[in-house]
């Protein structure tokens, strides 16, 4: 949460050593609008002078759902040399790397070219925004590692742009987001998941995207807070249908992450997945498996936002329900509903889960050493 | 097993309507000849069909016609041996799928005369609920304002995915009248399939659509606590059927955080998520959608901090337990009382 009256972090004092943590969700933004354009063709730079993004929504630009603050980001995250917030490496360095000690932080950016009804400008913007992670950010400080951004519609072009980047240690992972024209589970989605399992690199699945469904199976509904909690049901509904449609016993050495939808949810959905798939699993023979050991073997969860029990300690159950070796810490910087690290576990969590759950079990995934 | 016990009530049962044939005794001239000139088919919705294993457990399953449409086997299969009290009837035959508000209303009138008649009649611990043409709120209400003289009918049922959330205030004439005639809402599983089945879009199999109920009641949870259906309607109960329950005090986390952040936007939320819940929402046991060990089982319930939440049900005749075992295993007595006595009790203040 963006608690305003916090202390400022830029006067916690440069000699605390903190425990060295991984930061799973880093939202790099643009200073300007055409900050892209270097790597943009000029006939999508003409383009999107004149037609914009077309998106799957109605709006030229910014949300449907109004946000909590500009940019859904921390009020005082602006960068003193102006630009949004998330948009100032120096600023993010200052602000987020050195005083909490990110060892690794992974870049995940949005408004990409993902969720755009014309996919061969969502894969060139992708790829756009892929070699701004590099120039910008990946090759200027070593701790950041990138995200493979696909255009995400077009299965064939998205697994191209991830053999591309195969191989380049900038890259870490390949993002989706879980909103999309169809459940992610679906055959279209295939491509990608064939490419990043063959590259060896998690597809991370960010809460948010836009594919045009409503984001309740009710239809719309009128405000941002049913929004923001909405992701994780979708998210919930994404890899339902990534287990269901056998996307796990297909690639088998695939591994995702769920990024910003909580986890709480997660031993729930597993049990209903469980206990429904044994009643019809003979609709789904090619999900060989009770959905539980896909989900135990094959996902991983970033932690922000922590879901937030009234007694904290609660949390404990699901963590353990879920395994202490499959949360992955991440603040989501700069965005409003930023953790905190030194806040998030409650006391009574042993050395050794801690250190999973801040740092260890990200260096893993991620293959970093 | 924890044991049932004797003069329960059962919040969740299905009986089935033959064919749309069925009805044509409770439709008006103009309705029937409309059904057979146009050639109208049964209203059977994807979200049960017929032959799926979750329909209907393997030894309730009748020789010929649905699963549910006999009394005799509803009374042999359930109201006997687990010695109820009190049946609550819902009917999931496929009325909402109608677009037209003018055959929708004639076929729910039609549905409620059908059960008052061929079921409420003929066992006297069956009470109903009655199905609204939610296509037009006017009719809606006037539907729920027509049934209500019959004390019989405890509640009004909606399904969990319809045309809009179900916090939209174009709704609240339905919970106004719900409120002021003592009927709780009853929110099923199902979907009028007017929106792909999940916030996702369209999967591809009728396992993905029943494991995504789950995600649609909680959309639907958050839309009616932010809207402020019971900061308008605090006497208002609402029950989830056929939900699932194990998701309840996870999502709930995650409202309450979100609700602290951003509670400016919704200024009429007059108490905190976790509070309205407890007060205004219960969740129908079946299908029981957690671990069959106790530890597990122990501490889910401990996480909802109330024993109030939850009402016994079976969900005649889906396939949810086998044999007797309606409660999973590790409840204690007083709980156990409380699911089927109680907290039913509690709820339906027409069940007397």
């Amino acid at each position: 949460m963006n608690i305003q009256f916090r202390e400022s972090t830029e006067a916690a004092s440069p000699l605390t050593v903190k425990t060295a943590i991984a930061d799973c969700d880093i939202h790099p933004a643009r200073a300007t609008r055409t900050e892209l354009y270097p790597y943009l063709a000029k006939r999508w730079q003409h383009h999107l002078e004149v037609y914009g993004v077309h998106a799957y929504q109605g709006m030229m630009e910014g949300p449907p759902y109004p946000k909590a603050q500009p940019n859904a980001s921390r009020r005082d995250a602006y960068p003193p040399e102006g630009g949004p917030q998330g948009s100032s490496l120096s600023f993010m360095q200052k602000q987020l790397l050195d005083p909490n000690n990110v060892q690794l932080g992974v870049l995940n950016p949005l408004n990409t070219g993902q969720g755009i009804r014309n996919h061969e400008l969502s894969a060139a913007l992708c790829s756009a925004v892929n070699d701004w992670q590099i120039d910008k950010w990946t090759s200027k400080d070593k701790r950041l590692k990138a995200s493979i951004v696909v255009g995400n519609e077009d299965g064939l072009s998205a697994a191209a742009e991830i053999r591309e980047r195969a191989g380049d240690r900038n890259f870490v992972q390949v993002l989706l987001l879980s909103r999309n024209v169809e459940p992610l589970g679906q055959r279209r989605y295939w491509p990608i998941y064939q490419a990043a399992e063959e590259a060896g690199l998690p597809v991370g699945v960010h809460a948010f995207g836009f594919g045009g469904n409503p984001i309740t199976p009710s239809g719309w509904p009128s405000y941002y807070i049913e929004e923001m909690v909405g992701h994780s049901q979708c998210q919930q509904s994404a890899l339902a249908s990534l287990v269901l449609e056998g996307v796990f016993e297909r690639f088998p050495k695939l591994k995702m992450v769920m990024i910003e939808a909580g986890f709480g949810w997660a031993p729930s959905l597993a049990w209903r997945l469980d206990k429904v798939w044994r009643r019809l699993r003979s609709e789904v023979p090619h999900v060989k498996r009770p959905p539980s050991e896909y989900i135990r073997e094959q996902v991983w969860w970033t932690t922000q936002p922590m879901e937030d029990p009234e007694r904290r300690e609660d949390l404990f159950d699901v963590i353990n329900w879920i395994g202490w070796d499959r949360l992955l810490f991440a603040t989501d910087y700069p965005h409003w509903d930023y953790d905190e690290p030194s806040r998030v576990l409650p006391a009574g969590v042993s050395e050794a889960n801690r250190e999973a759950f801040y740092l260890g079990n990200a260096k893993k995934l991620y293959g970093i050493s | 097993m924890a044991s049932l016990i004797a003069g329960g009530v059962d919040c969740d049962l299905h009986p089935a309507v033959p064919h749309l044939t069925s009805l044509l005794p409770y439709l008006n001239d103009y309705w029937r000849d409309q059904v057979t000139t146009r050639g109208m088919v049964d209203l059977v919705s994807q979200s049960y069909p017929q032959n799926s294993p979750i329909t209907t457990r393997p030894d309730w399953r009748p020789e010929s016609g649905k699963p549910g449409e006999s009394l005799e086997d509803m009374q042999r299969h359930v109201l006997d041996p687990f010695q109820f009290t009190h049946a609550i009837c819902n009917p999931l035959y496929g009325v909402q799928m109608v677009f037209s508000e003018d055959l929708q209303a004639a076929f729910c009138r039609a549905l409620n005369d059908w059960l008052a008649k061929e079921w409420l009649d003929r066992d006297p611990r069956l009470r109903g609920s009655i199905v609204i043409p939610t296509q037009s709120i006017d009719k809606a209400v006037a539907e729920i304002e027509r049934c209500a003289p019959d004390r019989r009918f405890v509640q009004v049922l909606m399904l969990v995915m319809g045309d809009t959330p179900l916090g939209k205030r174009a709704l609240w004439p339905i919970y106004e009248a719900a409120e002021r005639l003592g009927l709780p809402i009853g929110i099923h599983a199902g979907s009028a399939y007017h929106n792909p089945p999940t916030s996702v879009g369209w999967g591809s199999y009728h396992i993905e659509d029943y494991v995504g109920q789950a995600q649609a009641f909680q959309t639907q949870l958050t839309s009616l606590i932010v809207e402020g259906v019971f900061a308008k309607y605090p006497r208002l109960k609402m029950v989830m059927l056929e939900s699932g329950v194990s998701w309840i005090s996870p999502y709930l986390w995650r409202l309450h955080k979100f609700w602290r952040g951003v509670r400016m936007e919704t200024p009429w939320v007059d108490r905190a998520p976790l509070e309205i819940v407890r007060s205004n929402i219960r969740f129908s046991l079946q299908p029981f959608d957690a671990p069959p060990d106790q530890a597990t089982l122990i501490r889910l319930f401990d996480h909802m901090q109330s024993d109030e939440l939850v009402l016994f049900s079976t969900d005649y005749p889906h396939w949810q337990f086998d044999g007797q075992d309606a409660l999973p295993e590790g409840l204690t007595p007083d709980l156990v009382r409380k699911i089927m006595i109680d907290n039913p009790h509690a709820t339906y203040p027409r069940l007397t």
